[in-house]
């Protein structure tokens, strides 16, 4: 079977379900899986831009950082513009522009200092993601960051608001999902991130700028962050030290039950969505079922993880 | 070089009918040979024909599919067996140093040496006498590294040397090196024969895999000939001149293996001039340049520098220097950065590291076969028709030969996977060709071919550099050939002198044109 390697994901992804489905009826209900959808889109957006990340052979453990940073930037920066501007919509659409452009600036930092400064990427994000968590605390004086109440409820049309049934966070997920797979496995850069994650030497060698194609791919995944952060700050109308705790490592959970290889050369953006739905889902089921207490919510992803993993290395060594 | 040990006679060690298949693929046939202590025996044989394989079973990092080994042991006892693991092997004296070299970067030169064997006095290291042990054996190398340096700060020669050092401290009663000259300078070449004469003095057989011939007549005693996976013999090296060794490993004349030399016409254009190119850590300058229809031939040792000098002319290194020198392409200076702008200038580079720099292993064909020149195949998107055809018609082109398109390229044979990587490189149709080291490891046949595919692209006005250290395809490909010695162009020769005498007296600095200036190149060639 040439293809369980692409399948697998999938057919867990179904197992899942299909267990969900027979511990409760409620799993069923189009509240429960709108709600699923609509939660897994923060980390399936941001393990998109890390599937680019890890493809081309870097990491970024700051993205949860990140998005708590964005999201104070885009609270206070609402908040302030509040007092020179009448218009709200225009607001927002400012603050949505401003979150784009720190996502892709944070990014493009953090793709510079492992390309140019040549420092490996697992310290460079460790360390931004120290910096940005500690910025967001700093600029909450410790607490939380609230958006303004008049601007809330025009924005939270974003996270609540649907449109043929499903909420837009889902469709923003699903549109970041199809222009990522375009980049990934139909353009010229997403040929190089392959060849630049499969062989630095072998990318060099045929002309590829290696350096450019790695920040790219940090860049990519500053502005999912944003989009990510962008749906996100509706929801909670907040932001405060605790915001997207943890999301790095289940962004990068994601991408690797996926079937994404840590080492590089071998994405898959379908399979990362998948892998962000299945641990929505393992998360969802153990809300709805007392059979094991959601207490080891975390240890059932972790388990996930490995025997994914498990899984594609015994396809690996067949082929 | 007679070992004058008295125990002459005694045979240490002993092949018999050793066969070495990996899976379906035979790559050892009956081979026999026996090893006598104090004797100094060279193996000789082209590449794939089963030299490392067979110093590998020798030394127990390989089993024999079939065939035996007798040895004997300390005590003078004999024994037949059928292969052995590394760890007997060199219990029993037989000791080998890889190709690739094997230390530690991280550690130092003392370390290095006695790793896996260390010294101790009580429970801990006794790190004096391991420093003080190191500097001796270095010493008898003439080796000037101090034994607390870091290995991973020195240069690929002292780490041969202290390879060599490392086998001082086993008792090693049959020493087997892979090409130990490989990548040392000529004096240090020199110490290495002089130590190998000491150890043939003191008894110990001495085994040796080299492709030079001037190196295998002087210290060798006896020449063991491989072609193919079959011995073709064991010789006495007493009155075996060069043309026989070659003709011996061969098989068949070597007119055969290449096509007939085409020169450009004299007017023909200059394609690529460099002027007083300097290349990084080399304090000299490099002038040559190229005609239409050329193939230019770079010879030299390895570690001469060929490979650093036409990298900085595609622009993989930058040069050094104020000014850096310049070079000109299809007549326009031009100041090439890196590939892309080289390609888009119509120069292309074919990497001699097949593996780690020319191909995504794990990839498939078509990828690796695209990815020089993907941007043709792309209008926003990757036309995956446009790029499938292409592929197929490489494929044909260049016969390579497979039987599943979806394949790695990683299970390629070499030969297959240098005409892949030519495929590749050629895609972006290039008008200036740069081939380091064009068939290394590849079986001759290949080879062969991948001539013709050289000869045909200056045929049809391509330009063609190619850099090799086998010098007789050097002299059956080349219209020109430039030769250097320590980073430095040490003459151009053209015509009659290409010849193995004479390209060897540039190659190892004996002769030098001292040529500076770029017309003076064109205009006359070697005098």
């Amino acid at each position: 079977m040439p293809d369980l390697k692409t399948a697998g994901p999938f057919i867990a992804l179904i197992a899942i379900f299909l267990i969900g489905v027979l511990v409760n009826d409620a799993f069923l209900s189009t509240g429960n899986l709108s709600n699923i959808l609509a939660r897994s889109s923060f980390i399936g957006i941001v393990a998109i831009g890390a599937t680019f990340v890890i493809t081309a052979g870097g990491i970024d453990l700051s993205v949860g950082s990140m998005a708590a940073f964005i999201s104070g930037c885009m609270i206070l920066l609402m908040n302030s513009l509040l007092n020179t501007m009448d218009s709200i919509l225009a607001i927002i659409l400012l603050a949505i522009l401003a979150s784009i452009a720190i996502g892709a600036i944070a990014g493009l930092i953090n793709g510079l200092l492992t390309t140019r400064a040549r420092i490996e990427a697992f310290i460079v994000t460790l360390g931004t993601m120290g910096i940005y968590r500690s910025l967001v605390t700093y600029m909450a004086d410790g607490g939380t960051l609230s958006l303004s109440f008049t601007i809330g409820d025009l924005y939270s049309e974003v996270y609540f608001g649907t449109l043929l049934g499903l909420p837009y966070p889902v469709w923003v997920f699903l549109g970041t999902a199809i222009v990522g797979y375009v980049i990934l496995n139909m353009t010229v850069f997403g040929r190089h991130c392959f060849a630049v994650g499969s062989n630095e030497s072998v990318a060099r060698y045929s002309a590829i700028h290696v350096d450019r194609v790695r920040t790219a791919t940090y860049v990519l995944q500053g502005i999912c962050v944003s989009i990510a952060t962008i749906i996100y700050v509706p929801r909670l109308g907040s932001a405060s030290g605790q915001t997207g705790i943890l999301w790095e490592l289940e962004a990068i959970a994601a991408v690797i039950i996926g079937g994404t290889v840590l080492k590089g050369g071998y994405g898959r953006i379908w399979g990362t969505v998948v892998g962000a739905l299945i641990l929505t889902l393992i998360g969802n089921i153990l809300n709805l079922t007392d059979a094991v207490s959601n207490y080891l919510n975390g240890a059932v992803q972790g388990i996930i993880v490995i025997v994914a993993v498990y899984l594609q290395r015994g396809a690996w060594r067949k082929n | 070089m007679n070992g004058a040990s008295t125990d002459n006679d005694s045979v240490l060690l002993q092949a018999d009918k050793l066969s070495k298949s990996f899976g379906d693929v035979e790559v050892l046939h009956d081979i026999s040979l026996t090893l006598h202590a104090g004797e100094v025996r060279a193996i000789l044989g082209e590449n794939g024909a089963g030299k490392s394989t067979l110093v590998k079973i020798l030394a127990g990092f390989e089993q024999p599919s079939n065939g035996q080994l007798l040895y004997q042991d300390w005590n003078g006892h004999t024994s037949s067996i059928k292969g052995w693991q590394a760890e007997e092997a060199e219990a029993n004296g037989v000791v080998l140093i890889h190709q690739e070299l094997n230390l530690a970067d991280q550690l130092t030169v003392s370390e290095n040496i006695f790793l896996g064997q260390e010294l101790r006095r009580g429970l801990f290291l006794d790190k004096r006498l391991m420093d003080r042990k190191s500097a001796e054996y270095l010493d008898a190398l003439r080796c000037k590294v101090d034994p607390h340096a870091r290995v991973g700060d020195l240069s690929v020669s002292a780490k041969q040397l202290i390879e060599i050092a490392r086998t001082r401290a086993k008792r090693a009663r049959i020493l087997i090196m892979d090409e130990p000259t490989a990548v040392l300078t000529r004096q240090e070449s020199d110490v290495l024969y002089e130590l190998i004469a000491r150890l043939s003095a003191e008894g110990v057989a001495i085994v040796f895999i080299s492709h030079k011939l001037e190196e295998i007549e002087r210290i060798a005693d006896s020449i063991t000939i491989l072609r193919d996976g079959r011995l073709v013999g064991n010789y006495a090296a007493e009155g075996l001149s060069r043309e026989d060794m070659v003709s011996l490993m061969v098989g068949r004349e070597i007119g055969d293996l290449f096509p007939a030399k085409r020169l450009p016409v004299s007017q023909a254009p200059s394609v690529l001039e460099v002027k007083d190119l300097q290349v990084r850590g080399t304090e000299t300058s490099c002038s040559f340049s190229l005609q239409q229809g050329e193939i230019l031939g770079f010879s030299g040792l390895v570690g001469s520098g060929r490979s650093a000098l036409l990298e900085t002319v595609v622009g993989l290194r930058t040069p050094t220097g104020n000014p850096p020198g310049t070079v000109a392409v299809f007549g326009q200076p031009v100041r090439i950065r890196n590939l892309e702008q080289a390609r888009e200038l119509g120069l292309a580079y074919l990497t001699k590291d097949r593996k780690g720099s020319g191909l995504l292993l794990e990839k498939g064909l078509a990828f690796n076969f695209s990815l020089f020149a993907l941007e043709k195949f792309s209008h926003g998107v990757i036309d995956r028709k446009k790029e499938q055809d292409a592929f197929y018609k490489a494929v044909s082109n260049f016969d390579i030969r497979i039987k599943d398109t979806k394949l790695a390229a990683g299970s390629l044979s070499g030969g297959n996977q240098q005409k892949l990587l030519l495929a590749k490189v050629l895609e972006a149709e290039p008008r200036i060709i740069v081939i380091d080291e064009p068939t290394r490891g590849i079986d001759i046949g290949t080879k062969s071919q991948i001539y013709h595919f050289i000869a045909a692209l200056a045929a049809s006005g391509h330009s063609v550099v190619v850099i090799s250290s086998d010098i007789v395809e050097i002299i059956g490909l080349c219209h020109r050939v430039a030769v250097m010695f320590h980073g430095r162009l040490t003459g151009i020769v053209e015509g009659e002198d290409i010849n193995e005498e004479e390209i060897m007296a540039y190659a190892t600095g004996l002769k030098d044109q001292q040529l500076s200036a770029t017309d003076k190149l064109t205009a006359t060639g070697a005098q």
